[in-house]
């Protein structure tokens, strides 16, 4: 049941390895094309196999990414693949499933050896429920999400070529563009003060700011803030097509607690729901509920914290 | 050149209740997810730039997609390929991809065919990427902006910390994001001619060669515990001595 595992991002590729360990696997590593992600993960302990600086290997083209995992695996002996649950590994999953004849679940946060049989956790019903899953196949191609295990660290690792018939790339890049900084991440926080459609307008936030500052949180939404009014920046969404979070704490204001967004949030140590709506979805999986306009609260609570 | 848009005839997720952590679908309506519609809604854009000739919507699932693809072809679909059969609701990524490829062949000159990035339900992301592999054509996953120009079409891929400009020739597979547009909200002549748009509906078995062994077992599906206190403030002040109680600030 060998291993293999890739990812495009050398921190995912370390979390990659901590959920083999978990099934008892020690795995070996896939790197294209980058010379700093194969040191720091042979740094880390990992068996690194590198494809080096081939021009003709485009990480934009899922279906020639695709080829090349699957030849290494061949080549290395991997039964079972391990990919991030990023988007470009949630693509390539798939793709690389179909090729190899293989079962694959994505947004794995989980994964258990129960009666010889791997056992993956992932959302289901738009997050409503969670399903335990098992692949059938001999072979498996599972994507873990991100930050569901922790960042392995070991030593003694090692690097070695590995060479592999490339089949041509059917991909252009034609322009990289970084996006715009958003240093924050709110998976990576304490805690979070999200906002959802009952905010009255976006003159409204520097008052949700000026709360996340005084307790040391970061600003965060539901989707419909990001995506149709634009209020706040798509990296801000919690959710299930945003970001899974668990805080310590979270204030949710103004959100009425659809599952796609509380899937995002219910790992939170203590929840915090204020609605003008008493039977909101939201309070049913609150600590502390308090029925109230949002932005009175806000304002009585960022003078009461002075 | 027509272009595909695959949709998939899902639960209204609102209306799914939860009853002994077991979902209950009981009288809950079907519908198609919501970055489908992102897609349905990138389609019908392409052909009113004069980009493509027919946006076809192309679903399998069972026989209440005739009903469910109303709301598509209101929506700008001008022809529905229906692929139905009883046990197709909530089938698995890889039957649901071969019997898609399997009705994008049976479909006349189709340059694109355009998917969400996840299904409104399971958002396993699998069935786009499968499709392509199938069909043996280049994909791009996660489009934020799609422009076509003569055999092909440039992407921009959005991602978690970047956005990437491709290239790729026709025919391909682009699912989107639902940052690409805003779904247009049908008028109600629109509905009313939706129900005399062309619909090719075929049975699943028709199809030839589908492998319809099961890749995955589900072992349970069940909501989550939540054993949270739910105590109701009345006021800010009962709500700030609390969370410093708690030392949560």
């Amino acid at each position: 049941m060998a291993v293999l595992i890739f990812s495009d991002k050398a921190n995912l590729a370390l979390e990659l390895l901590t959920a083999a360990e978990a099934i008892g696997e020690k795995a070996k590593i896939l790197v294209i094309n980058d010379d700093e992600q194969a040191e720091i993960l042979a740094h880390a302990g990992a068996e690194v196999y590198k494809i080096n600086n081939n021009n003709d290997v485009v990480l934009a083209d899922t279906a020639q990414i695709a080829a090349v995992v699957k030849e290494a695996a061949c080549k290395l002996g991997a039964d079972i693949v391990l990919l991030s649950s990023n988007r470009r590994g949630k693509e390539l999953a798939g793709r690389l499933a179909q090729k190899m004849g293989a079962g694959c679940l994505t947004d794995v946060s989980s994964m258990e050896i129960n009666g010889g049989r791997i056992e993956c956790k992932r959302n289901a019903l738009g997050g409503a429920t969670v399903a335990t899953q098992y692949i059938n196949t001999d072979k498996k191609v599972i994507a873990v999400a991100p930050r569901s295990f922790a960042p392995y660290a070991g030593s003694g690792g090692k690097v070695e070529e590995l060479a592999l018939d490339l089949p041509a790339a059917a991909v252009k890049v034609l322009e990289v563009k970084a996006k715009e900084t958003d240093t924050v991440d709110i998976a990576a926080a304490d805690k979070l003060v999200a906002v959802g459609q009952g905010l009255n307008s976006k003159e409204d936030l520097p008052m949700i700011e000026e709360l996340a500052k005084k307790i040391g949180a970061e600003v965060a939404c539901s989707k419909p803030l990001a995506t149709d009014k634009k209020w706040l920046p798509e990296e801000r969404v919690i959710g299930l097509s945003g970001k899974i979070c668990k805080p310590e704490l979270a204030i949710l204001l103004g959100i009425s607690g659809q599952v796609q967004f509380t899937v995002g949030i219910r790992d939170a140590k203590v929840i915090v729901a204020i609605n003008t709506d008493e039977n909101a979805n939201i309070n049913a999986m609150a600590d502390y509920i308090l029925t109230a306009d949002l932005h009175e609260a806000v304002k009585e609570m960022n003078k009461l914290l002075g | 050149m027509n272009v595909v848009v695959a949709m998939k005839q899902i639960p209204d997720l609102q209306q799914i209740r939860i009853k002994n952590r077991q979902p209950v679908f009981d009288d809950v309506p079907l519908t198609f997810g919501t970055i489908d519609k992102n897609a349905l809604e990138a389609g019908v854009m392409l052909k009113e730039n004069n980009l493509a000739e027919k946006v076809i919507v192309l679903a399998a699932g069972s026989e209440d997609l005739e009903d469910t693809v109303k709301e598509a072809l209101a929506a700008g679909g001008d022809e529905a390929f229906l692929i139905v059969g009883d046990d197709l609701n909530g089938a698995e990524s890889s039957i649901i991809a071969q019997v898609l490829a399997a009705g994008v062949k049976k479909i006349d000159d189709v340059g694109l065919l355009l998917l969400g990035e996840g299904s409104g339900d399971n958002y396993s992301g699998q069935v786009g990427s499968r499709i392509a592999e199938i069909l043996g054509w280049p994909q791009v996953g996660y489009a934020g902006a799609i422009k076509l120009e003569g055999n092909k079409a440039i992407v921009t891929r959005v991602l978690e910390d970047a956005e990437e400009v491709v290239e790729v020739a026709l025919p391909a597979v682009i699912t989107v994001v639902s940052g690409i547009n805003e779904p247009r909200i049908p008028s109600v002549t629109q509905i009313l001619k939706a129900g005399k748009k062309p619909k090719e509906v075929i049975e699943e078995d028709e199809l030839d060669g589908i492998n319809k062994e099961a890749l995955i077992t589900t072992v349970s599906n069940l909501a989550p515990e939540s054993d949270r206190k739910r105590i109701v403030v009345k006021n800010v002040a009962e709500l700030v001595d609390k969370l410093r109680s708690e030392n949560m600030i």
